[in-house]
Protein backbone atom coordinates (compact mmCIF):
# COMPACT_ATOMS: atom_id res chain seq x y z
CA UNK A 1 0.00 0.00 0.00
CA UNK A 2 2.70 2.21 0.76
CA UNK A 3 4.73 1.67 -2.50
CA UNK A 4 1.18 2.69 -4.26
CA UNK A 5 1.37 5.66 -2.40
CA UNK A 6 4.66 6.34 -3.47
CA UNK A 7 4.54 5.99 -7.07
CA UNK A 8 1.12 8.41 -6.67
CA UNK A 9 3.24 10.44 -5.32
CA UNK A 10 5.54 10.63 -7.75
CA UNK A 11 3.64 10.55 -10.65
CA UNK A 12 1.54 14.06 -8.72
CA UNK A 13 5.15 15.45 -8.30
CA UNK A 14 5.62 14.93 -11.82
CA UNK A 15 2.75 17.23 -12.85
CA UNK A 16 3.65 20.12 -10.24
CA UNK A 17 6.93 20.10 -11.88
CA UNK A 18 5.84 21.11 -15.14
CA UNK A 19 3.65 23.73 -13.43
CA UNK A 20 3.99 27.51 -13.28
CA UNK A 21 7.70 27.48 -15.15
CA UNK A 22 10.46 29.60 -13.49
CA UNK A 23 11.58 32.58 -15.48
CA UNK A 24 13.46 31.31 -19.14
CA UNK A 25 16.39 33.89 -17.55
CA UNK A 26 16.94 31.83 -14.78
CA UNK A 27 15.63 28.44 -16.01
CA UNK A 28 18.34 28.55 -18.70
CA UNK A 29 21.17 29.33 -16.09
CA UNK A 30 20.19 26.95 -14.40
CA UNK A 31 19.88 24.10 -17.20
CA UNK A 32 23.45 25.26 -18.24
CA UNK A 33 24.15 24.58 -14.62
CA UNK A 34 22.90 20.98 -14.71
CA UNK A 35 24.46 19.82 -17.81
CA UNK A 36 27.88 20.92 -16.63
CA UNK A 37 27.41 18.93 -13.46
CA UNK A 38 25.07 15.92 -14.17
CA UNK A 39 26.38 15.69 -17.79
CA UNK A 40 29.75 17.42 -18.33
CA UNK A 41 30.97 16.02 -14.79
CA UNK A 42 29.95 12.62 -15.56
CA UNK A 43 32.06 11.71 -18.88
CA UNK A 44 35.15 11.09 -17.14
CA UNK A 45 33.59 8.41 -15.00
CA UNK A 46 31.93 7.02 -17.96
CA UNK A 47 34.88 7.32 -20.43
CA UNK A 48 37.15 5.36 -17.97
CA UNK A 49 34.03 2.55 -17.39
CA UNK A 50 33.37 1.96 -20.62
CA UNK A 51 36.34 1.56 -21.70
CA UNK A 52 37.89 -1.26 -20.09
CA UNK A 53 34.06 -3.10 -20.10
CA UNK A 54 34.94 -2.65 -23.78
CA UNK A 55 38.02 -4.48 -22.97
CA UNK A 56 37.06 -7.24 -20.82
CA UNK A 57 34.31 -7.78 -23.44
CA UNK A 58 36.88 -8.17 -26.07
CA UNK A 59 39.34 -10.50 -24.09
CA UNK A 60 36.27 -12.62 -22.21
CA UNK A 61 35.14 -13.34 -25.72
CA UNK A 62 38.26 -14.11 -27.29
CA UNK A 63 39.22 -16.33 -24.31
CA UNK A 64 35.91 -18.34 -24.86
CA UNK A 65 36.51 -18.75 -28.40
CA UNK A 66 38.39 -22.26 -28.24
CA UNK A 67 36.76 -23.80 -31.21
CA UNK A 68 38.78 -23.07 -34.44
CA UNK A 69 35.90 -23.63 -36.66
CA UNK A 70 34.86 -20.27 -35.67
CA UNK A 71 36.00 -17.02 -37.00
CA UNK A 72 38.09 -14.30 -34.75
CA UNK A 73 36.02 -11.73 -36.13
CA UNK A 74 32.96 -12.73 -33.55
CA UNK A 75 34.91 -11.06 -31.10
CA UNK A 76 34.45 -8.08 -32.79
CA UNK A 77 31.31 -8.39 -32.95
CA UNK A 78 30.63 -9.58 -29.81
CA UNK A 79 32.25 -6.23 -28.18
CA UNK A 80 30.14 -4.41 -30.72
CA UNK A 81 26.91 -6.54 -29.79
CA UNK A 82 27.36 -6.19 -26.00
CA UNK A 83 28.45 -2.55 -25.39
CA UNK A 84 25.87 -0.84 -27.81
CA UNK A 85 22.95 -3.05 -26.44
CA UNK A 86 23.29 -3.64 -23.13
CA UNK A 87 26.64 -2.04 -21.39
CA UNK A 88 26.54 1.15 -22.75
CA UNK A 89 23.10 1.71 -21.86
CA UNK A 90 21.95 -0.34 -19.33
CA UNK A 91 25.33 -0.79 -17.16
CA UNK A 92 26.39 2.65 -17.12
CA UNK A 93 23.20 3.95 -16.25
CA UNK A 94 23.21 2.15 -12.90
CA UNK A 95 26.14 3.78 -12.35
CA UNK A 96 24.80 6.88 -13.20
CA UNK A 97 21.78 5.49 -10.72
CA UNK A 98 24.46 5.94 -8.37
CA UNK A 99 26.76 8.71 -9.39
CA UNK A 100 24.34 11.45 -10.51
CA UNK A 101 21.64 10.03 -8.58
CA UNK A 102 22.77 9.98 -4.74
CA UNK A 103 24.37 13.77 -6.04
CA UNK A 104 20.70 14.85 -6.94
CA UNK A 105 18.90 12.65 -3.51
CA UNK A 106 21.67 14.51 -1.51
CA UNK A 107 21.61 17.64 -2.91
CA UNK A 108 17.86 18.51 -2.80
CA UNK A 109 17.85 16.14 0.56
CA UNK A 110 20.23 18.82 1.90
CA UNK A 111 18.23 21.36 0.57
CA UNK A 112 15.11 19.86 2.43
CA UNK A 113 16.62 19.62 5.76
CA UNK A 114 18.19 23.32 5.69
CA UNK A 115 14.60 24.66 5.08
CA UNK A 116 16.07 26.12 1.63
CA UNK A 117 12.95 24.53 -0.13
CA UNK A 118 10.70 25.83 2.35
CA UNK A 119 12.38 28.89 1.54
CA UNK A 120 11.72 29.07 -2.32
CA UNK A 121 8.12 27.44 -1.55
CA UNK A 122 7.52 31.06 1.05
CA UNK A 123 9.05 33.33 -1.87
CA UNK A 124 5.98 31.80 -3.59
CA UNK A 125 8.46 30.15 -6.32
CA UNK A 126 7.65 26.51 -7.60
CA UNK A 127 10.13 24.81 -5.88
CA UNK A 128 9.67 21.57 -8.30
CA UNK A 129 10.19 23.40 -11.03
CA UNK A 130 12.56 25.48 -9.86
CA UNK A 131 14.80 22.20 -8.85
CA UNK A 132 14.00 19.34 -10.49
CA UNK A 133 12.97 20.74 -14.63
CA UNK A 134 16.43 21.94 -14.95
CA UNK A 135 17.72 17.89 -14.05
CA UNK A 136 15.36 16.26 -16.54
CA UNK A 137 16.21 19.02 -19.51
CA UNK A 138 20.01 18.63 -18.85
CA UNK A 139 19.62 14.87 -18.52
CA UNK A 140 17.63 14.37 -22.03
CA UNK A 141 21.66 14.60 -22.80
CA UNK A 142 23.11 11.52 -21.76
CA UNK A 143 22.21 9.88 -24.86
CA UNK A 144 25.07 12.03 -25.86
CA UNK A 145 27.28 10.58 -23.39
CA UNK A 146 26.24 7.60 -24.13
CA UNK A 147 27.05 7.59 -27.54
CA UNK A 148 30.54 8.81 -26.30
CA UNK A 149 30.35 5.21 -23.85
CA UNK A 150 29.82 3.20 -26.99
CA UNK A 151 32.42 4.53 -29.13
CA UNK A 152 35.13 4.36 -26.31
CA UNK A 153 33.63 0.61 -25.30
CA UNK A 154 34.40 -0.77 -28.77
CA UNK A 155 37.36 1.37 -28.93
CA UNK A 156 38.77 -0.38 -25.74
CA UNK A 157 37.36 -3.61 -27.34
CA UNK A 158 39.82 -3.47 -30.16
CA UNK A 159 42.96 -1.87 -28.53
CA UNK A 160 42.32 -5.22 -26.14
CA UNK A 161 41.65 -7.94 -28.74
CA UNK A 162 44.52 -6.42 -31.19
CA UNK A 163 47.20 -5.69 -28.93
CA UNK A 164 46.63 -8.65 -26.26
CA UNK A 165 47.43 -10.98 -29.49
CA UNK A 166 43.95 -12.13 -29.77
CA UNK A 167 42.61 -11.03 -33.39
CA UNK A 168 43.85 -8.84 -36.13
CA UNK A 169 42.38 -5.01 -36.57
CA UNK A 170 40.98 -6.31 -39.35
CA UNK A 171 39.18 -8.95 -38.24
CA UNK A 172 38.25 -7.27 -35.42
CA UNK A 173 36.76 -4.17 -37.54
CA UNK A 174 34.90 -6.93 -40.44
CA UNK A 175 32.98 -8.54 -37.22
CA UNK A 176 32.42 -4.61 -36.14
CA UNK A 177 30.35 -4.07 -39.03
CA UNK A 178 29.19 -7.71 -39.76
CA UNK A 179 25.25 -8.31 -39.68
CA UNK A 180 24.68 -4.61 -38.27
CA UNK A 181 21.56 -3.60 -37.40
CA UNK A 182 20.92 0.02 -37.42
CA UNK A 183 17.50 0.06 -35.30
CA UNK A 184 19.92 -1.71 -32.36
CA UNK A 185 21.16 1.86 -32.34
CA UNK A 186 17.83 3.54 -32.23
CA UNK A 187 16.62 1.11 -29.59
CA UNK A 188 19.65 1.55 -27.63
CA UNK A 189 19.15 5.29 -27.38
CA UNK A 190 14.96 4.87 -26.50
CA UNK A 191 16.19 3.01 -23.55
CA UNK A 192 18.63 5.72 -22.95
CA UNK A 193 16.71 8.64 -22.99
CA UNK A 194 14.02 6.65 -20.91
CA UNK A 195 16.58 5.92 -18.31
CA UNK A 196 17.48 9.40 -18.36
CA UNK A 197 14.25 10.75 -17.02
CA UNK A 198 14.31 7.53 -14.21
CA UNK A 199 17.97 8.65 -13.55
CA UNK A 200 16.42 13.07 -12.57
CA UNK A 201 13.30 12.50 -11.49
CA UNK A 202 13.50 9.12 -9.03
CA UNK A 203 16.13 10.65 -7.09
CA UNK A 204 15.17 13.87 -6.90
CA UNK A 205 11.47 12.32 -5.75
CA UNK A 206 13.47 10.89 -2.58
CA UNK A 207 15.13 14.31 -1.71
CA UNK A 208 12.53 16.36 -2.07
CA UNK A 209 9.96 14.90 0.18
CA UNK A 210 12.54 12.91 2.43
CA UNK A 211 11.87 14.01 5.91
CA UNK A 212 14.70 14.09 9.03
CA UNK A 213 18.42 15.46 9.54
CA UNK A 214 21.87 14.45 8.00
CA UNK A 215 21.58 10.83 8.66
CA UNK A 216 18.07 10.85 6.73
CA UNK A 217 19.55 12.31 3.72
CA UNK A 218 21.93 9.48 3.53
CA UNK A 219 19.33 6.60 3.99
CA UNK A 220 17.47 8.55 0.86
CA UNK A 221 20.27 8.83 -1.32
CA UNK A 222 20.83 4.64 -0.71
CA UNK A 223 17.12 3.80 -1.15
CA UNK A 224 16.88 6.25 -4.12
CA UNK A 225 19.82 4.58 -5.83
CA UNK A 226 18.54 0.85 -4.87
CA UNK A 227 14.68 2.33 -6.68
CA UNK A 228 16.41 3.51 -9.69
CA UNK A 229 18.77 0.69 -10.42
CA UNK A 230 15.18 -1.18 -9.78
CA UNK A 231 13.02 0.58 -12.30
CA UNK A 232 16.43 0.63 -14.75
CA UNK A 233 16.28 -3.30 -14.85
CA UNK A 234 13.03 -3.63 -15.31
CA UNK A 235 12.59 -0.65 -17.82
CA UNK A 236 15.36 -2.31 -19.58
CA UNK A 237 13.36 -5.96 -19.97
CA UNK A 238 9.99 -4.64 -20.88
CA UNK A 239 11.88 -1.92 -23.45
CA UNK A 240 13.85 -5.37 -25.21
CA UNK A 241 10.45 -7.12 -25.06
CA UNK A 242 8.30 -4.25 -27.19
CA UNK A 243 11.38 -3.12 -29.28
CA UNK A 244 13.71 -6.17 -30.15
CA UNK A 245 10.97 -9.39 -28.89
CA UNK B 1 -3.29 42.63 9.61
CA UNK B 2 -3.68 39.06 9.82
CA UNK B 3 -6.72 37.79 11.48
CA UNK B 4 -6.64 34.23 12.75
CA UNK B 5 -10.24 32.70 13.03
CA UNK B 6 -10.10 28.93 14.84
CA UNK B 7 -7.64 27.59 13.49
CA UNK B 8 -7.31 23.44 13.98
CA UNK B 9 -3.98 21.29 12.52
CA UNK B 10 -3.36 17.82 13.18
CA UNK B 11 -1.10 15.52 12.05
CA UNK B 12 -2.50 11.97 12.19
CA UNK B 13 -3.91 11.22 15.94
CA UNK B 14 -1.96 14.65 16.79
CA UNK B 15 -4.35 17.25 17.89
CA UNK B 16 -0.99 19.83 17.44
CA UNK B 17 -3.29 23.70 16.45
CA UNK B 18 -6.92 23.38 19.11
CA UNK B 19 -8.55 26.22 17.98
CA UNK B 20 -6.41 29.39 17.99
CA UNK B 21 -8.37 33.16 17.47
CA UNK B 22 -6.06 36.32 17.29
CA UNK B 23 -5.39 38.89 15.67
CA UNK B 24 -1.69 40.34 14.43
CA UNK B 25 -1.22 43.34 14.48
CA UNK B 26 0.85 45.83 11.10
CA UNK B 27 3.47 48.02 12.01
CA UNK B 28 3.77 46.15 15.42
CA UNK B 29 6.33 42.81 16.50
CA UNK B 30 4.15 40.16 17.61
CA UNK B 31 6.05 37.07 19.19
CA UNK B 32 4.50 33.92 19.16
CA UNK B 33 6.17 32.31 22.39
CA UNK B 34 5.47 28.83 24.64
CA UNK B 35 7.29 25.69 25.04
CA UNK B 36 8.87 23.35 22.80
CA UNK B 37 6.07 21.13 21.09
CA UNK B 38 3.60 23.57 21.95
CA UNK B 39 2.90 24.57 18.45
CA UNK B 40 4.33 27.79 17.90
CA UNK B 41 6.13 26.48 14.47
CA UNK B 42 3.10 24.55 13.14
CA UNK B 43 1.35 27.72 13.52
CA UNK B 44 4.02 30.40 11.95
CA UNK B 45 3.97 27.19 9.34
CA UNK B 46 -0.14 27.34 8.39
CA UNK B 47 0.75 31.55 8.00
CA UNK B 48 3.49 31.21 5.62
CA UNK B 49 0.53 28.42 3.82
CA UNK B 50 3.40 25.64 4.38
CA UNK B 51 0.60 23.59 6.36
CA UNK B 52 -3.00 24.33 5.66
CA UNK B 53 -5.20 24.07 8.74
CA UNK B 54 -8.51 21.40 8.72
CA UNK B 55 -10.39 24.47 10.19
CA UNK B 56 -10.20 28.01 10.87
CA UNK B 57 -9.54 30.76 8.35
CA UNK B 58 -6.52 33.03 8.26
CA UNK B 59 -7.30 36.22 6.75
CA UNK B 60 -4.45 38.63 5.56
CA UNK B 61 -5.68 41.88 5.46
CA UNK B 62 -8.76 41.50 3.25
CA UNK B 63 -7.86 37.97 1.82
CA UNK B 64 -9.09 34.66 3.32
CA UNK B 65 -6.20 32.41 2.38
CA UNK B 66 -8.33 29.21 2.05
CA UNK B 67 -10.91 31.09 -0.86
CA UNK B 68 -7.22 31.87 -2.82
CA UNK B 69 -6.18 29.98 -5.99
CA UNK B 70 -3.23 28.32 -6.55
CA UNK B 71 -1.51 31.14 -8.25
CA UNK B 72 -3.41 33.92 -5.59
CA UNK B 73 -1.77 32.08 -2.77
CA UNK B 74 2.13 32.13 -4.68
CA UNK B 75 1.53 35.70 -5.43
CA UNK B 76 0.16 36.32 -1.94
CA UNK B 77 3.38 34.47 -0.45
CA UNK B 78 5.43 36.97 -2.66
CA UNK B 79 4.36 39.47 -0.11
CA UNK B 80 5.80 37.28 2.55
CA UNK B 81 9.23 37.91 3.95
CA UNK B 82 10.57 34.58 6.50
CA UNK B 83 13.53 34.63 8.48
CA UNK B 84 14.21 30.95 8.82
CA UNK B 85 15.83 28.86 12.35
CA UNK B 86 19.27 28.11 10.45
CA UNK B 87 18.65 31.22 8.25
CA UNK B 88 18.29 28.70 5.31
CA UNK B 89 20.08 30.94 2.49
CA UNK B 90 21.23 29.29 -0.50
CA UNK B 91 24.72 27.34 -0.29
CA UNK B 92 25.09 27.65 -3.81
CA UNK B 93 24.80 31.95 -3.99
CA UNK B 94 26.73 34.36 -2.82
CA UNK B 95 25.27 36.93 -0.45
CA UNK B 96 24.27 39.28 -3.24
CA UNK B 97 22.95 36.66 -5.17
CA UNK B 98 20.50 35.31 -1.92
CA UNK B 99 19.50 38.86 -1.72
CA UNK B 100 19.30 39.09 -5.67
CA UNK B 101 17.37 35.79 -6.17
CA UNK B 102 13.74 37.16 -5.47
CA UNK B 103 14.01 40.43 -7.28
CA UNK B 104 15.47 37.93 -10.21
CA UNK B 105 12.78 35.96 -9.70
CA UNK B 106 9.54 38.04 -9.37
CA UNK B 107 10.06 41.40 -11.06
CA UNK B 108 11.36 42.89 -14.41
CA UNK B 109 13.96 45.06 -13.05
CA UNK B 110 17.21 45.74 -14.85
CA UNK B 111 20.62 44.88 -13.48
CA UNK B 112 21.79 47.95 -12.22
CA UNK B 113 18.19 48.60 -10.55
CA UNK B 114 18.60 44.99 -9.21
CA UNK B 115 22.30 46.12 -7.69
CA UNK B 116 20.86 49.43 -6.31
CA UNK B 117 18.05 47.55 -3.88
CA UNK B 118 20.63 44.78 -2.99
CA UNK B 119 23.17 47.25 -1.93
CA UNK B 120 20.10 49.33 0.12
CA UNK B 121 19.23 46.50 1.66
CA UNK B 122 22.54 44.92 2.55
CA UNK B 123 23.75 48.51 4.15
CA UNK B 124 20.00 48.75 6.25
CA UNK B 125 21.13 45.50 7.60
CA UNK B 126 24.67 46.51 8.32
CA UNK B 127 26.40 44.21 5.67
CA UNK B 128 28.56 46.60 3.63
CA UNK B 129 31.62 43.94 2.75
CA UNK B 130 30.10 40.30 2.35
CA UNK B 131 28.67 40.84 -0.97
CA UNK B 132 31.20 38.54 -2.75
CA UNK B 133 31.14 35.71 0.46
CA UNK B 134 29.32 32.60 0.31
CA UNK B 135 26.81 31.53 3.57
CA UNK B 136 29.35 29.25 4.61
CA UNK B 137 32.40 32.06 5.03
CA UNK B 138 30.14 33.96 7.14
CA UNK B 139 28.95 34.11 10.32
CA UNK B 140 25.99 32.90 12.46
CA UNK B 141 24.95 36.69 13.48
CA UNK B 142 25.71 37.75 9.20
CA UNK B 143 23.60 34.92 8.38
CA UNK B 144 20.80 36.32 10.01
CA UNK B 145 21.37 39.98 8.56
CA UNK B 146 21.31 38.03 4.92
CA UNK B 147 18.44 36.01 5.98
CA UNK B 148 16.79 39.37 6.73
CA UNK B 149 18.04 41.53 4.07
CA UNK B 150 16.45 38.70 1.65
CA UNK B 151 13.28 38.21 3.33
CA UNK B 152 12.48 42.53 3.02
CA UNK B 153 14.46 42.98 -0.41
CA UNK B 154 11.25 42.92 -2.07
CA UNK B 155 9.03 45.37 0.58
CA UNK B 156 6.83 42.88 1.53
CA UNK B 157 3.72 43.17 3.97
CA UNK B 158 4.09 40.71 6.40
CA UNK B 159 6.73 39.15 8.25
CA UNK B 160 7.89 36.02 9.90
CA UNK B 161 11.23 35.03 11.83
CA UNK B 162 11.50 31.90 12.95
CA UNK B 163 13.55 31.35 16.26
CA UNK B 164 15.60 34.50 14.76
CA UNK B 165 18.47 34.86 17.48
CA UNK B 166 18.78 30.63 18.24
CA UNK B 167 22.52 30.00 18.07
CA UNK B 168 23.60 33.78 19.03
CA UNK B 169 25.70 34.94 21.28
CA UNK B 170 23.26 37.63 23.30
CA UNK B 171 25.01 40.68 22.08
CA UNK B 172 24.16 39.43 18.29
CA UNK B 173 20.66 38.55 19.60
CA UNK B 174 19.73 42.14 20.61
CA UNK B 175 21.33 43.39 17.84
CA UNK B 176 19.23 41.57 15.47
CA UNK B 177 16.04 41.97 17.84
CA UNK B 178 16.37 45.11 17.14
CA UNK B 179 16.85 45.38 13.72
CA UNK B 180 13.68 43.87 12.95
CA UNK B 181 11.90 45.86 15.38
CA UNK B 182 13.45 48.60 13.51
CA UNK B 183 12.69 47.42 10.02
CA UNK B 184 9.19 46.70 11.38
CA UNK B 185 8.62 50.49 12.42
CA UNK B 186 9.95 51.62 9.17
CA UNK B 187 8.55 49.77 6.44
CA UNK B 188 5.01 49.35 8.49
CA UNK B 189 4.72 46.00 8.08
CA UNK B 190 3.17 43.15 10.39
CA UNK B 191 6.05 40.92 11.87
CA UNK B 192 5.68 37.43 13.19
CA UNK B 193 8.77 35.92 15.63
CA UNK B 194 8.21 32.38 16.85
CA UNK B 195 10.67 32.56 20.29
CA UNK B 196 11.42 31.27 23.26
CA UNK B 197 13.83 33.50 23.92
CA UNK B 198 12.35 35.94 27.08
CA UNK B 199 15.21 38.45 26.30
CA UNK B 200 13.61 39.21 22.50
CA UNK B 201 10.45 39.05 24.85
CA UNK B 202 11.21 41.69 26.85
CA UNK B 203 13.48 43.97 24.10
CA UNK B 204 10.53 43.93 21.30
CA UNK B 205 7.67 42.37 22.39
CA UNK B 206 4.44 44.91 22.05
CA UNK B 207 1.83 41.84 21.49
CA UNK B 208 2.82 38.72 22.82
CA UNK B 209 0.65 35.18 21.74
CA UNK B 210 1.59 32.20 24.75
CA UNK B 211 0.70 28.90 23.17
CA UNK B 212 0.13 25.64 25.12
CA UNK B 213 -0.49 22.34 24.22
CA UNK B 214 -1.97 23.62 21.03
CA UNK B 215 -4.48 26.79 22.46
CA UNK B 216 -3.93 29.95 22.89
CA UNK B 217 -3.34 30.29 27.24
CA UNK B 218 -2.55 33.94 27.15
CA UNK B 219 -2.29 37.02 24.95
CA UNK B 220 -0.97 40.46 25.68
CA UNK B 221 1.67 43.20 25.86
CA UNK B 222 5.25 43.07 27.31
CA UNK B 223 4.27 44.87 30.22
CA UNK B 224 1.35 43.05 30.97
CA UNK B 225 3.33 39.83 31.02
CA UNK B 226 4.98 40.95 34.63
CA UNK B 227 1.45 41.46 35.93
CA UNK B 228 -0.43 38.34 34.92
CA UNK B 229 -1.67 35.93 37.11
CA UNK B 230 -2.27 32.96 34.73
CA UNK B 231 0.21 30.15 36.16
CA UNK B 232 1.39 28.84 33.02
CA UNK B 233 2.78 31.94 31.61
CA UNK B 234 4.62 32.85 34.78
CA UNK B 235 5.60 29.26 35.08
CA UNK B 236 7.19 29.50 31.65
CA UNK B 237 8.28 33.15 31.67
CA UNK B 238 9.80 33.00 35.36
CA UNK B 239 11.30 29.63 35.05
CA UNK B 240 14.74 31.83 35.10
CA UNK B 241 16.56 32.78 38.18
CA UNK B 242 17.54 36.01 36.86
CA UNK B 243 13.65 37.07 35.14
CA UNK B 244 12.47 36.21 38.76
CA UNK B 245 14.16 38.69 39.87
CA UNK B 246 13.33 41.47 37.63
CA UNK B 247 9.44 39.99 37.89
CA UNK B 248 9.83 41.04 42.03
CA UNK B 249 11.94 44.43 41.16
CA UNK B 250 9.13 45.66 38.47
CA UNK B 251 6.73 44.47 41.39
CA UNK B 252 8.27 46.09 43.95
CA UNK B 253 8.68 49.30 42.02
CA UNK B 254 4.67 49.20 40.88
CA UNK B 255 4.12 49.23 44.43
Amino acid sequence: MNHLSQIGSYFLMLREVFKKPTKWRIMKTLILKEIDELIYGSLGIIIFISFFIGAVVAIQTALNLTNPLIPRNLIGFATRQSVILEFAPTFVSIIMAGKVGSYITSSIGTMRVTEQIDALEVMGVNSLNYLVFPKIIAMLFYPFAIAISMYVGIFGGWLAGVFGGFLTSADFVQGLTMDFIPFHIAYAFIKTLLFAIVIATIPSFHGYYMKGGALEVGKASTTSFVWTSVVIIILNYLLTQMLLG
Amino acid sequence: MIAINDIHKSFGDAHVLKGITTVLETGKTNLIIGQSGSGKTVFLKCLLGLFSPEEGEIIYDDKAYSTLSGDEKRDLRQDMGMVFQGSALFDSMTVEGNVRFPLEMFTKQSKSEMKDRVDAVLERVNLIDAHHKYPSEISGGMQKRVAIARAIVMNPTYLFCDEPNSGLDPKTAILIDDLIKEITEEYNITTVINTHDMNSVMQIGEKIIFLKNGFKEWEGTKHEIFKTDNEAVTDFVYSSELFKKVRQMYIEERN
